[in-house]
Formats: C-alpha cells, sequence, structure tokens
C-alpha cells in the first residue's frame, strides 16, 4: 500500500543573525492509509515545526513532503492555502472553534470552505456528530460546551470534508485523562475507519495507547519510530 | 464565505455591534446637523442673492464688493445697460427695518428692498400682485411674514426705521408674496425703489433733488454663458464701478465665507472622530480575533475571506449606524422650532451621508491589512 503521507530528510533552520538553529534535522517517515501515529518528545524537540511543515504551513529548509505524492515544495503560496483546505484535517490545542457559530455550523464550515455545502451536506453533519455523542449539543455554541466536547467538534471537522490528513496538536492538552483518553480513542477509531492518515503531536506518552506508530523526537532529530504494539505498550508503560 | 462569517459573528455578538451603531448613529446625527445649520446658515444670509435673476452685479469701485459701502448712482443704469450683451438692467437698495407686530409683540428685524418693476432683482410673485410703480407704498413680502407674522396679502404693516436720531414709522399695504428670499438673518419684504429710498434709515433727510442711489445693479445677460467676459467688457466701459458674478457677490457678503468655513471644518473633524472611532473599535476587537484568524487561515481560509468578512461587518455596521442617525435627524427635524436656521437640502444631505457610509470602511482599513497579515502558524503557537 502506498503511503499518503511522505517526509523525505526534512530540515528545518532557523537563522537569527549569524546563529542558526535546526529545528528539524533529515527527518524521514511515511504514513500509510488508516495508520494513527504519535508524534512525541519533550519541549522544544522540533514535534510542531515537524507538524507545521506537514500541514503545509512551513516550508522545508532541506527535503521533501508530500502528500497524494504531491510535493508541497512545488506549490505557491494560493496553492498551499487551498491543498490545506482541501486535503488535510485539523485539531489544534485550543482556538480551535469559531466562538460566533454553533457546533453544527462549525462542522460545516470546512464544506462551505471547499464549495461542498449542499443539501444533503446537514444530513452528513448530523451524521457525524451523532457518531460523535454531540447530536444534542449541535445547536449549541462553543462556550456552552465542556473541553471533551469543544474537542470532539473539532476532530468532526477535521474529518467532514473528507481529507486525506488529519493532523493533531496536542489535542488532548486542556483535558483531563478520562476524557483524554476518550477523545484519543475516539480519534483513532475514526482514523482507522476513513483510512486517513492520522499524526498527533503529544508530549504525554500516555495518549498513544492507541495509535500504530510512535515517531520519538529530539533536538529536531527522529531518534526511533516503533511500530510494534509490544513495544509501544512497554514504552507507555514506562513513562 | 466572507459574508456568512461576517453575518454570524455580528449576529451572535449583536449586542456589542448595536453599540458601536449607535456611536456611529450619533455621529451621523451630529454630522448632519452641522451640514444642515450650514446650509441653514448659509441660506439665511445669501437666499435672496442666490435667487436673483441676474448673472451679474455691479459695485462701485473700490469697496471690495460690500453691498453695504457700495453706492451706484441711476446714472449707471443706462451706461450699463447701453453695453452689447446686456438684457436688462435693476436697481436694488439694501436696508433693515423693525416690523412692529401686533398684540404687544417684539418687533422684528426685516430686510427692506428697494427694487425696480420687471427688472432683475424683483423676484417672482406666487400669491397677490407684483409692485409695478417706482413709487407707492406698498411691498411684496417673502413668505415668512405670512407663516412666521401671521400677516396677509392685502394688510397694512407698519415699518419702523430711524431717520436722522428720530424713529419714523411708515404704513406699508401688503399686495403680494413670494418664496423664501431671506438676506442676512432677516426676511426680505421687497418695495418700489423710491418708496424703498424713503424709508430707509438715514443719518439725516436726503437732499431730494440728488441722484438716486442704489448699493447694486443687476445685470441679466443675453447669453449667460459669457459672463466672465462680459463682466469685463462692461468694467472697461462704465467708468467707477467693478462687476463680478452671483457666486463672488455672495462671496463677498460680510461673514459669510468665515461662518461656512467654520462650519465646514466642524464637520471635517467630526468625520475625521467618526473614522477614528469606527477605526478604534475594530482595531480593538480584531486584535481579540487574531488567535482565531490563525486557525482560520490554518484551516483554509483565504485572505480574501478574512478581508471580506472584516469589511463586510463594518459595512453592515455603519450603514445600519448611518441609517438610524439619519432617521433620528429626520424626527428631530420635524419636531425643532422654525426659527432655527436648519436646511436639510437634499445634495448636502446626500454627500454627507455618502462621507458617513465611507468613513466606516475607511477606518477599518488598518484592521483589513493587519487581519491580512496574520500568519496562520500562530494556531500552532508558531511564528515565521
Amino acid at each position: 500500500m502506498s503511503a499518503i503521507l511522505e517526509a523525505k530528510s526534512v530540515s528545518k533552520i532557523y537563522k537569527n543573525g549569524a546563529s542558526e538553529v535546526k529545528a528539524v534535522d533529515s527527518a524521514s517517515f511515511q504514513i500509510h492509509p488508516g495508520e494513527f501515529v504519535g508524534l512525541v518528545g519533550p519541549s522544544g524537540s522540533g514535534k510542531t515545526t515537524m507538524l507545521a511543515m506537514l500541514a503545509a504551513l512551513l516550508v522545508p529548509t532541506h527535503g521533501d513532503v508530500l502528500i497524494d505524492g504531491i510535493n508541497l515544495r512545488d506549490m505557491d503560496e494560493k496553492e498551499r492555502v487551498k491543498f490545506r483546505r482541501n486535503r488535510i484535517g485539523f485539531t489544534f490545542q485550543s482556538n480551535n472553534l469559531v466562538p460566533f457559530l454553533t457546533v453544527r455550523e462549525n462542522v460545516e464550515l470546512m464544506l462551505r470552505l471547499n464549495n461542498l455545502y449542499d443539501q444533503d451536506s446537514r444530513k452528513k453533519v448530523d451524521e457525524l456528530l451523532e457518531r460523535l455523542g454531540l447530536c444534542e449539543r449541535k445547536n449549541s455554541l462553543p462556550n456552552q460546551l465542556s473541553g471533551g466536547q469543544k474537542q470532539r467538534v473539532s476532530i468532526a471537522r477535521s474529518l467532514i470534508h473528507d481529507p486525506s490528513v488529519v493532523l493533531a496538536d496536542e489535542p488532548t492538552a486542556s483535558l483531563d485523562s478520562q476524557r483524554a483518553f476518550q477523545v484519543t480513542r475516539l480519534y483513532a477509531d475514526l482514523i482507522h475507519e476513513q483510512k486517513k492518515a492520522g499524526i498527533m503531536v503529544t508530549h504525554d506518552l500516555r495518549m498513544c495507547e492507541f495509535v500504530d506508530k510512535i515517531i520519538q523526537i529530539s533536538d529536531g532529530k527522529i531518534v526511533s519510530i516503533i511500530d510494534d504494539r509490544e513495544t509501544i505498550k512497554a514504552m507507555i508503560s514506562c513513562g | 464565505m466572507g459574508f456568512y462569517l461576517a453575518v454570524k459573528e455580528v449576529w451572535r455578538n449583536r449586542g456589542r455591534f448595536v453599540l458601536i451603531s449607535l456611536v456611529i448613529a450619533l455621529i451621523t446625527t451630529l454630522v448632519l446637523f452641522i451640514a444642515a445649520l450650514a446650509e441653514g446658515l448659509a441660506d439665511s444670509n445669501r437666499e435672496y442673492l442666490s435667487k436673483v435673476d441676474a448673472e451679474l452685479f455691479v459695485f462701485q469701485k473700490d469697496v471690495d464688493n460690500l453691498i453695504a459701502t457700495s453706492r451706484i448712482g441711476r446714472s449707471k443704469i443706462n451706461d450699463v445697460r447701453r453695453v452689447e450683451g446686456v438684457k436688462d438692467v435693476g436697481a436694488i437698495g439694501f436696508a433693515t427695518g423693525s416690523l412692529i407686530l401686533p398684540d404687544g409683540r417684539q418687533p422684528v428685524n426685516v430686510s427692506l428692498i428697494g427694487v425696480e418693476p420687471n427688472s432683475p432683482g424683483m423676484p417672482p410673485v406666487l400669491t397677490g400682485r407684483t409692485i409695478n410703480t417706482l413709487k407707492g407704498n406698498e411691498a411684496v413680502v417673502e413668505e415668512r411674514f405670512l407663516t412666521r407674522f401671521g400677516v396677509k396679502v392685502g394688510d397694512d404693516i407698519t415699518i419702523k426705521t430711524i431717520q436722522g436720531t428720530k424713529e419714523k414709522f411708515f404704513s406699508i399695504r401688503v399686495v403680494g408674496s413670494t418664496d423664501g428670499q431671506q438676506y442676512q438673518f432677516s426676511p426680505a419684504m421687497f418695495m418700489p425703489f423710491k418708496t424703498w429710498d424713503q424709508i430707509r434709515p438715514q443719518a439725516q433727510k436726503t437732499n431730494t433733488a440728488g441722484e438716486l442711489t442704489s448699493n447694486v445693479l443687476a445685470v441679466r445677460l443675453k447669453n449667460p454663458e459669457d459672463k466672465a467676459a462680459m463682466a469685463q467688457n462692461i468694467q472697461n466701459q462704465v467708468d467707477g464701478i467693478e462687476v463680478i458674478d452671483k457666486q463672488a457677490t455672495i462671496d463677498a457678503v460680510p461673514g459669510y465665507k468665515v461662518q461656512q468655513s467654520t462650519l465646514n471644518t466642524q464637520q471635517f473633524f467630526t468625520l475625521l472622530i467618526g473614522v477614528l472611532v469606527i477605526g478604534g473599535f475594530f482595531q480593538i476587537q480584531l486584535l481579540q480575533k487574531i488567535p482565531l484568524i490563525g486557525v482560520l487561515k490554518a484551516i483554509g481560509s483565504s485572505n480574501t475571506t478574512i478581508a471580506i468578512s472584516v469589511i463586510a461587518q463594518i459595512i453592515m455596521v455603519t450603514t445600519f449606524g448611518v441609517f438610524l442617525g439619519s432617521a433620528v435627524t429626520l424626527l428631530l427635524s420635524v419636531v425643532l422650532p422654525a426659527g432655527i436656521p436648519i436646511v436639510f437640502n437634499g445634495s448636502s444631505v446626500f454627500l454627507a451621508i455618502l462621507a458617513l457610509l465611507a468613513i466606516g470602511p475607511i477606518g477599518g482599513l488598518v484592521s483589513v491589512r493587519v487581519a491580512i497579515g496574520v500568519e496562520p502558524l500562530i494556531a500552532l503557537g508558531l511564528s515565521s
């Protein structure tokens, strides 16, 4: 099975006057359909910079990122914006939802942005919200939701437009452990069901219980890629 | 999409947006009132002059085109009339008197304007008849005499002036009425030139054998478009005079230009304050929304979508505020006392409303610029 997402010797170097900081150093990996990957590492290890390059928000200094075989480097800024809109689903740590749109409207937003909103859209959105246990809150505004509910709405928004890749930046950071596990499990289930390539950035190894692969990153370098379930479980239990 | 976001945000935060619309409505009311006051004051000063059926005015030379200072003898009328291209000439004299009202009411200052029958300077009569002699105690009065002072065509009214050091009272019969013809903030009455010469205030009784003088001559041209060349032509052919057009005559009315520039400056600064208030409000609001804009851009909203959203909000809020303010102004104008010199002239109100509708987008331009400059990376807590 060919990879949906591929990073080839990707580096990002920030220049500050004469000094250079290598935020990401020659990272290479592949993610296949239905694969949920945890990108883990301590603060400042380069996880978020890596995620930004995979999301077409940053252009690598060296190396290439390919999604569905398309090299993001070949695109101009306008094409990258359109690419993000079409092929990528996002869940952020905070400020995720548009505060003046209801739950349903927040999920519909991706369909409207992609000009995919039609008479069947409402049904599609309602089905996904029901799957996520949010059916009764569909007319609520974000400030009427709990943290876990907000993240579930965000997950719905990241999947509704059928993207190739779904990216999550510390999606459980503001949740208690119980809700964090619920959200991660739900996220993993949907990625597996819908055959997306999913990447979750986290500094909390416990949240990797439901991932298929862990990419460990330290000082910008990939130190290990673990796809063996037993090893992953052992890693989580060791913390 | 940008419009959809703007409508949703305004609707879900309508309390906040209505507040800024109310501020815009207050600014609108202020701007429209200043515009109406400028028009009203200008009208009170120049109404008669602007309606005179003539293209040029002849003044005595070297009097700075001041109507009150200028003296033109009757012999000049024929000299001006003989200039090729002149269609008609009328002498006009200006003075002030007091209208004595019955029932113990306070006397009212009125403009006494001496004119010649069927000559430039005599306004068209709406009711009754026009004056048709150079002499006779009769007058045509403007509509304010009828509406404000209760005078009717056919009534005899009493005018008081000072002759020498004594008060003199003259009984004048109202034979007709004309439309609004104020001059220098006073309602005007038009009387035969010789009657005017007898009634007008004078330091001492004039020598009746002397030449009859007016303040200015109103000149109607065969070809009104030639007025610049004709002004020069008349000036070259007749000694001791200066000829200017109607607008220059109005501008030379003492205080007119200063008053208008003061009011225009007030209006400009009110609009400027409007730009700053609206700009400030949207700027503060936008700064609070930067993380959200970052998220919207990260998920694929284009700069165009974001800019349309910001601009659409500004236009909605400004339009609502301007129309609310216009409606309030309209209501106020109905209940204001008639004596307040406020005139809602169609074109000046239209221009003021256009300017008010423009201040929102102008004030919000900085916000649009800031919104476009927001980096999607901030959604991830990064910066380029």
